[in-house]
């Protein structure tokens, strides 16, 4: 793939308030049909680093280019979809009349009534947006995102205010977003959400970028413990507890924290133990666990 | 443009939904009305007919109104959809700043021209019908419109200025108050003063009248003034309009919204939603 026609390319981004720097040195690459999720607290730099893809802000160094071309360019915009986080919009127009403007600002013949029906305001498309709820002006908000065939798609917590079939929604246009070939970003705070439906994790903490990879990939470098717990039979938990080094967290349960390399090891001491052991859970370190660690609660 | 257009499409539904439109052509229809009913009296004084006599008063009405109507639809233009969070999404599509306030600007002035036209027009059809209008009238009555809009203009461009630059749409609404009452009132009541004080100096003979014509207010007043004699007469303002050429009302009056709109997007692209 031609490296300039990336869809979006971040190389050693600085963005300052006032005197305090908001982003420092950011590279961030996301390729065609990828889906990558951004996490990180609030006030991490999320949504100020896709103002800066969005050229609604400038950033005093580094560069951003989309598809080849500079933030803000007509270029740029148009290859660009975006949703802001609780997105409203004029409450005097309707939904279809709204989505209308769009589709000429972006130039694009668009079948508004089909993309309406699509995020499912079929029945609402002709009332006034100043009486939907916070769901549907959501919803209104993706059938924007939609528009067009977005080379880049920026989702600034696009969960929010949903609620769970409407995000099952949510996720199914997003992976034909992804299937169209479109670069995919979610900025999100909803962890177990994004941790099956994308391709990558990037985790921003005090806009520096502490960790990208995949889940697996974040997993092996974080060295995190895998959880086993054990659950005796009869009067068998001491023994295990001091047989394992685990720690006793009710009258017939042991959880043992092991390293990943020691897992199958720990699995066979325990399997060994013959009768003394009723039933063993394992839990892999969830993104949870593993944003934890790379957002700094864990650290040091 | 096509984008401008779009904008202007949106903002003109919006104007109709909003009951926008409708008031403002009301508000026009009844001031002017009533100053025709009430201004009937001197015609027979001063020799000229009762439409002449109307559009005199309706030029002292537009110069409170237009400015007012326009700074009421001007404040909001930005500050409103930055305030409901809806700026940042328009941003991200591919139109200019600029695109966007000439669109909102050619809605907002076309329902200031409907409302002006209906309600300087209905009014002048009354006094027409009632007291006689000439060639000379009807062409005050067609400039008074003409020129109402263009004051509209003005206020709508400096509405959006104040719009883009204040933090937030109550601070752009105080502003816009401020600015209404240091161009219709406080600048008018400081260059009397200043004559006052001069007593017939330098000042009031050479500098006064192109002060006065700075201001687009007293430009649009002195524009209708000068170019109709009777209207003139009878609005006691043929002194400070013979004191100027002729095309000097007119350049002030063109070429302060020109001013403004550069002056708006300019605020504009400095707004980081």
């Amino acid at each position: 793939m031609d490296n300039a026609k990336s869809p979006l390319q971040i190389r050693a981004l600085d963005k300052f308030r006032s005197k305090t720097q908001v982003l420092h040195g950011i590279d961030l690459d996301i390729a065609p049909g990828e889906r990558l999720a951004l996490l990180g607290h609030n006030g991490a730099g999320k949504s100020t680093l896709i103002k800066a893809v969005l050229g609604l802000i400038r950033h005093e160094g580094g560069s951003i280019q989309i598809c080849g071309a500079a933030p803000g360019s007509v270029a740029a915009r148009a290859a660009t979809a975006f949703l802001p986080e609780a997105v409203s919009f004029h409450p005097a127009l309707t939904g279809h009349e709204q989505l209308s403007l769009f589709a000429r600002l972006a130039g694009e013949r668009a079948d508004i009534d089909g993309l309406l029906e699509r995020v499912g305001l079929g029945e609402a498309m002709h009332r006034r947006i100043g009486a939907y709820s916070k769901g549907m002006r959501q919803r209104l908000g993706l059938a924007q995102v939609l528009l067009g065939r977005p080379k880049l798609a920026l989702l600034d917590e696009p969960t929010s205010g949903l609620d769970p079939i409407s995000r099952q929604d949510l996720y199914a246009i997003i992976n034909e977003l992804a299937e169209q070939g479109a670069a995919v970003l979610i900025a999100s705070h909803a962890l177990t959400e994004v941790e099956a439906r994308t391709d990558r994790i990037a985790i921003l903490r005090k806009g520096v970028k502490v960790a990208d990879d995949t889940l697996a990939g974040l997993s092996a470098q974080a060295g995190l413990p895998v959880r086993l717990r054990v659950q005796a039979s009869d009067a068998h938990a001491d023994r295990i507890a001091v047989e394992t080094g685990g720690r006793r967290i009710n009258g017939a349960s042991v959880e043992i924290l092991c390293s990943p390399q020691d897992k199958m090891a720990e699995l066979r001491k325990i399997a060994a133990m013959g009768d003394a052991v009723a039933d063993i859970d394992m839990v892999p370190p969830r993104l949870e666990d593993l944003y934890r660690h790379y957002s700094g609660e864990d650290r040091r | 443009m096509r984008r401008a257009f779009a904008i202007a499409r949106a903002e003109m539904l919006i104007l109709r939904r909003n009951r926008w439109l409708f008031i403002a052509t009301l508000i026009m229809l009844a001031f002017a009305l009533a100053l025709s009913f009430a201004g009937s009296a001197p015609t027979g004084t001063l020799g000229v007919d009762m439409l002449t006599v109307s559009v005199a008063s309706m030029t002292t009405l537009s110069v409170y109104l237009a400015p007012l109507l326009a700074l009421m639809m001007g404040f909001d233009a930005v500050a409103g959809d930055r305030d409901r969070g809806s700026l940042a999404l328009l941003l991200a599509y591919p139109a200019s700043r600029a695109e966007i306030l000439l669109g909102k600007l050619m809605a907002h002035l076309a329902a200031l021209a409907v409302a002006m036209c209906i309600g300087f027009g209905a009014a002048g059809a009354v006094a027409a019908w009632f007291g006689g209008a000439g060639a000379e009238s009807l062409l005050a009555l067609g400039r008074l419109v003409l020129t109402s809009i263009l004051l509209g203009a003005v206020f709508l461009v400096l509405g959006y200025a104040l719009s883009a630059l204040s933090s937030g749409a109550t601070a752009a609404a105080g502003l816009s108050a401020g600015v209404w009452l240091v161009f219709v009132v406080l600048y008018d009541l400081g260059l009397l003063g200043a004559v006052v004080m001069d007593s017939g100096g330098i000042f009031t003979q050479k500098i006064f009248p192109w002060v006065m014509v700075a201001n687009p207010a007293d430009a649009f007043r002195l524009w209708n003034v000068a170019a109709s004699e009777s209207v003139a007469l009878s609005s006691g303002m043929a002194g400070a309009a013979s004191a100027l050429p002729g095309w000097a009302a007119p350049l002030s009056l063109l070429l302060w919204p020109a001013l403004g709109f550069a002056l708006a997007c300019a605020a504009f692209r400095r707004v980081e939603p």
